[in-house]
Order: C-alpha cells, then sequence, then structure tokens
C-alpha cells in the first residue's frame, strides 16, 4: 500500500469513530474542510507514526502545517523513511 | 495528646494463641517465643535512647529488630530493600541516625561512621532493654523520583486503625501481603498480626507468584493485602488454585470495578475490602461493599478519629494517624495549619460516592483539556479481555500531548481478535469518556512495570 493510501485509510479510519463524513478526498482538499478537528488530526499524526515510523512535523523545528491533502501527504512522502 | 502509658510492640506478643508464627521462604519463627529472645549480636552497644536505622537483607530481621527496638530507641528508620547507599547516607544524615542494625557486610565496611550492631536469626540472647519510651518510627515515601522524604511515625498512630477496628477481631488470622513490611502498606500487615494476635506470612523478593501461593497456602493464609496492581498480576497468573482466604485487602493505588469483580468472582467467599491509606496521611478509611469509591457520607465527619475534606478536588485527612511530620532540616510542614494532609489525590463526586480519578501531578494535557490516566485505564480495564493496563502521555505537535494505552490481554486471547479488541474498548472509551480522554492508539503489550512500591510505573508521571 502506497504513502498516500496509508494515510486515506487512517482517515477513514478515524472519521468513523469520531463519526465525522469525510468529503471526497483530494489534493487539492482544504484540511480544514475535511471535518477533522485539531484533535482528529493529532490520532491521525500519531497513528501514522506508529504505522510509517515518522512524525514529519517532530521531525523538522521549522515544518510547516500543510494546509491542503495534498501538502499533508507530500509531507510524509518526503521524509527519508 | 501523648498517650497515658507506652505500650511497645513486644507486649503485643504475649496476647493471642501461643502458636503464633511470622515466616519468609526459608525460616519459620514463633512469635511467643520471640518475646523472650534478642537477635542483635553486638551486645556492647547499648541501643535505649538511640536513632537506629533498620537495614536488614530481609523482611524478616526487620520484623524481628522492630519488635526488639520499640519503646527502646529513640527511633527507627526503616530501610526498604531497593535504596541505594548514595542516597541512604543523605538521608541518614537527615534523620540524625547514630546506630546501624545490619546484617549486610557490605554495609558495615562503609559505615565507619556509625555504631554498627549485628542482627542474626540464630542469635539468641536475653531480652536486655525495658520499653520505656514512644519510639519514633520513621519510614520513606514511596516517591519515583528524587530523594524520598522522611516521614515520622508513632505507633499508636500506626495501629490507630487496628486499634480502632477492635485488636481482637482478627485473633486466629494468618495475615500476608504482597508488599514488604518496611514499607506503609506492608507495615500495617505486619502491626495487625502482631498487635491482632495473629501470624504472617512475609513476602520474598523475586519470588514466583506460584511459589508464593503456595507458601501462602502451606502457611494457612487467611488474610491477605496488596495493591491493585499486586492483585492484577497475580489474577493473571492463574496460581490461585485451592487459595481461598477470607478477606482480601487492595490499597495503595485505585481500586476500580475491574479489578474488585475479578477477585470477587475468583474468591467468592472471600469478604473484599479496599482501603485508603498512604504514607503521610495514615489509613483513612476501607470499603467493603465491592464497589470503587467511597459512599459520600465519610466526608465532613468524624469517624474513629478519622476527619476528610474535600478541597480543589484533592481528599485532606486529618486524624491522629497521619504522620506527625517529615523529618530533615528543611522539611515542608505534613499538614496544614488546621491539621489536614493534602493527600494529592483527587476525588470527583457521581451522586452518592466519591471516585478517586488520579494524582495531582499525573494529569496529562491534551490541548488544555485535561484527564488522569487512571481514570481512563477504569474504562479500559472493564473489558473482559483485559488484565491491566496503562494510560500514558505521548507528546503530539498538534495538541501538545496525546492520549495513549498500552494494555496487557488475558492469556490465550486469539491474536486474530486483537483489531476487534481494539476496536472494542475504543468504542467502550467513547461510551464513558470525553472525546479528547479517548485514547488515541491502543497498544497490546506482554508486560507492564510495577514499582518496588507495588503500584504501575507511570514513567510520564
Amino acid at each position: 500500500m502506497s504513502v498516500k493510501s496509508k494515510i486515506f485509510a487512517a482517515m477513514k479510519q478515524i472519521a468513523e469513530e469520531q463519526k465525522v463524513t469525510l468529503p471526497p478526498l483530494e489534493d487539492d482538499l482544504p484540511l480544514n474542510e475535511t471535518g477533522f478537528d485539531s484533535l482528529a488530526f493529532a490520532i491521525l499524526v500519531a497513528r501514522l507514526e506508529d504505522e510509517l515510523g515518522v512524525d514529519p512535523f517532530t521531525v523538522a523545528e521549522d515544518a510547516a502545517f500543510p494546509s491542503t491533502l495534498g501538502e499533508f501527504v507530500r509531507a510524509y512522502e518526503n521524509v527519508p523513511a | 495528646m501523648s498517650p497515658p502509658e507506652i505500650i511497645a510492640l513486644r507486649q503485643y506478643l504475649g496476647e493471642g494463641p501461643t502458636d503464633r508464627t511470622i515466616s519468609d521462604a526459608r525460616h519459620s519463627l514463633s512469635l511467643t517465643e520471640i518475646i523472650q529472645h534478642s537477635c542483635l549480636t553486638d551486645a556492647s552497644c547499648e541501643l535505649p535512647g538511640r536513632s537506629v536505622l533498620l537495614a536488614t537483607s530481609g523482611q524478616l530481621l526487620s520484623a524481628l529488630a522492630m519488635i526488639e527496638l520499640d519503646g527502646v530507641a529513640r527511633r527507627m528508620l526503616l530501610c526498604p530493600p531497593d535504596l541505594d547507599w548514595d542516597r541512604l547516607q543523605v538521608l541518614l544524615q537527615q534523620a540524625e541516625i547514630d546506630t546501624i542494625v545490619t546484617d549486610r557486610s557490605l554495609l558495615r565496611c562503609r559505615a565507619d561512621k556509625y555504631a554498627l550492631v549485628g542482627i542474626d536469626l540464630a542469635e539468641r540472647r536475653a531480652v536486655r532493654w525495658k520499653a520505656e519510651r514512644a519510639t519514633e518510627w520513621l519510614m520513606l515515601t514511596s516517591g519515583t523520583s528524587g530523594l524520598p522524604k522522611i516521614v515520622r511515625h508513632t505507633l499508636d498512630g500506626l495501629a490507630g486503625a487496628i486499634l480502632a477496628d477492635g485488636p481482637t477481631r482478627y485473633r486466629n488470622a494468618t495475615w500476608a501481603t504482597f508488599y514488604d513490611i518496611r514499607r506503609y502498606g506492608g507495615l500495617q500487615i505486619f502491626l495487625r498480626a502482631v498487635i491482632g494476635g495473629g501470624s504472617m506470612v512475609l513476602s520474598e523478593p523475586g519470588e514466583a507468584i506460584a511459589a508464593h501461593v503456595a507458601r501462602l497456602r502451606a502457611g494457612g493464609v487467611t488474610h491477605i493485602s496488596g495493591t491493585p496492581s499486586h492483585w492484577r498480576k497475580f489474577l493473571m497468573s492463574g496460581a490461585s488454585a485451592d487459595f481461598a482466604p477470607h478477606y482480601v485487602r487492595l490499597s495503595g493505588e485505585i481500586a476500580d470495578q475491574a479489578v474488585l469483580d475479578g477477585l470477587a468472582r475468583r474468591f467468592p467467599r472471600a469478604s473484599i475490602g479496599h482501603a485508603y491509606a498512604s504514607t503521610e496521611a495514615g489509613v483513612g478509611f476501607s470499603v467493603d461493599d465491592g464497589r470503587e469509591g467511597f459512599p459520600a457520607h465519610l466526608i465532613g465527619r468524624n469517624r474513629d478519629g478519622v476527619e476528610m475534606k474535600v478541597v480543589d478536588g484533592s481528599l485532606r485527612i486529618r486524624s491522629l494517624r497521619t504522620a506527625r511530620g517529615y523529618v530533615g532540616a528543611e522539611a515542608p510542614p505534613l499538614s496544614d495549619t488546621e491539621g489536614y494532609v493534602d493527600t494529592g489525590d483527587m476525588v470527583e463526586l457521581r451522586g452518592e460516592r466519591y471516585h478517586f480519578v488520579g494524582r495531582r501531578g499525573g494529569i496529562i494535557n491534551v490541548g488544555g483539556l485535561k484527564v488522569h490516566p487512571e481514570e481512563i485505564e477504569a474504562v479500559i480495564n472493564r473489558h473482559a479481555c483485559v488484565r491491566m493496563s496503562r494510560a500514558r502521555s505521548r507528546p503530539s505537535p498538534i495538541t501538545g500531548a496525546i492520549v495513549v494505552a498500552d494494555v496487557i490481554l488475558a492469556d490465550g486471547t486469539d491474536r486474530e481478535r486483537h483489531g476487534a479488541i481494539r476496536a472494542e474498548i475504543l468504542s467502550q472509551c467513547k461510551d464513558c469518556l470525553a472525546v479528547w480522554k479517548v485514547p488515541a492508539v491502543i497498544r497490546f503489550v506482554e508486560r507492564l512495570e510495577v514499582t518496588a512500591a507495588g503500584k504501575l510505573a507511570r514513567i510520564d508521571a
């Protein structure tokens, strides 16, 4: 499974747990329109760290938090595993 | 407020049945015979009025030394086995110790500043000193980090709950505890055995649970105590066949409904009680109705000399059973100006009952919203497949921290079911807890560390 599909799967799982209806997951979807609050993102980042072995938002001190789903996915793809 | 007369520990040995014993894995001694004997070997040292450290390798020798020195020494410091020499030296200075009773040769080489007195089970001298003073009992707090604090008790304070129960209530009982008797929780059980006219089976460090339980059974143990963590490990071990105590007691940590129910199922004929006690606050109360928490009517009244109140969410206790104070030149006051000890244990009123929710210092902060790990563990532990759990804080780049949980499943739980169980635990948490309290990640682990004091190790607390 690609990094992107793992991220999408984790998001769908959390959406189901948090009773959030996700819009279609597209690269240009703004993160603040996903229906996820900061807690849901915190859970997502923690679970992805366990699954992928990286947390791109803690690794680099100057890491800017992405604003779209595509940027979020690229943050994971660009971290050397 | 001083007691009208001094009753030293030794005087209780003459009471009760004559076949009373105290035993560990290797030795069994007659408690009745101990009255006549001294186990101290260097009798040239005059011990009356001395400030004595008891630093024995095992609990049995400490038990004998406590019996021998109570009423004789000015003070005695009980030393748990896991204390290193560097930290001990600082504590000895704070406690103004001048004499060490020990069977450890290494300690004898290092401690040349102190008068040294040996102790040996084989020694059978006649007792030389009369009990003529109220000896101070010094104990160490069970804090996990830094130097422990020294807490000063008197025997009448330590025995307050035992005497309030009626000392003869447990005559013929054989007591045991998973604790070490050189810590508060274990000392309570040792004193119950000595003062109440019973016998005692001591725990042994590093002993496998099955071997320990075999000794409990062989020793005819009827009354036994431990922390909820001790009891969860016991229930997990499956080693309880044929062991049927009359009384099972929990203290030292929050007894949640799951562990109370687990013990009730395992010991259907036993009376199961959980007690609230701490090294500083002494024994507050015990609850015998099999339910977690305690009835709200215990707050605000004077029951058996114990008064409790809740201020800013934490339980405060005032009684003659609390420690007299901390020991040391710069020791902070132990109680407030009205004599209440702030236990640091947070409680919450739900209906007619107070529930313990955790330690004041142990709070996890999820983006400004707070939660006690114990509250989450209590919910996770309700799942039938869960034996033990630990909730903890994990750093998050988004909320500062999130809650994660480590869970031990019952033996023989099918790996294929892990996913389903994880989902069940999560949904149980969602039903009972606010959304930020629900663990973001649940990890199944083989074991969770328990401290020397028998409490679940909280690494981030």
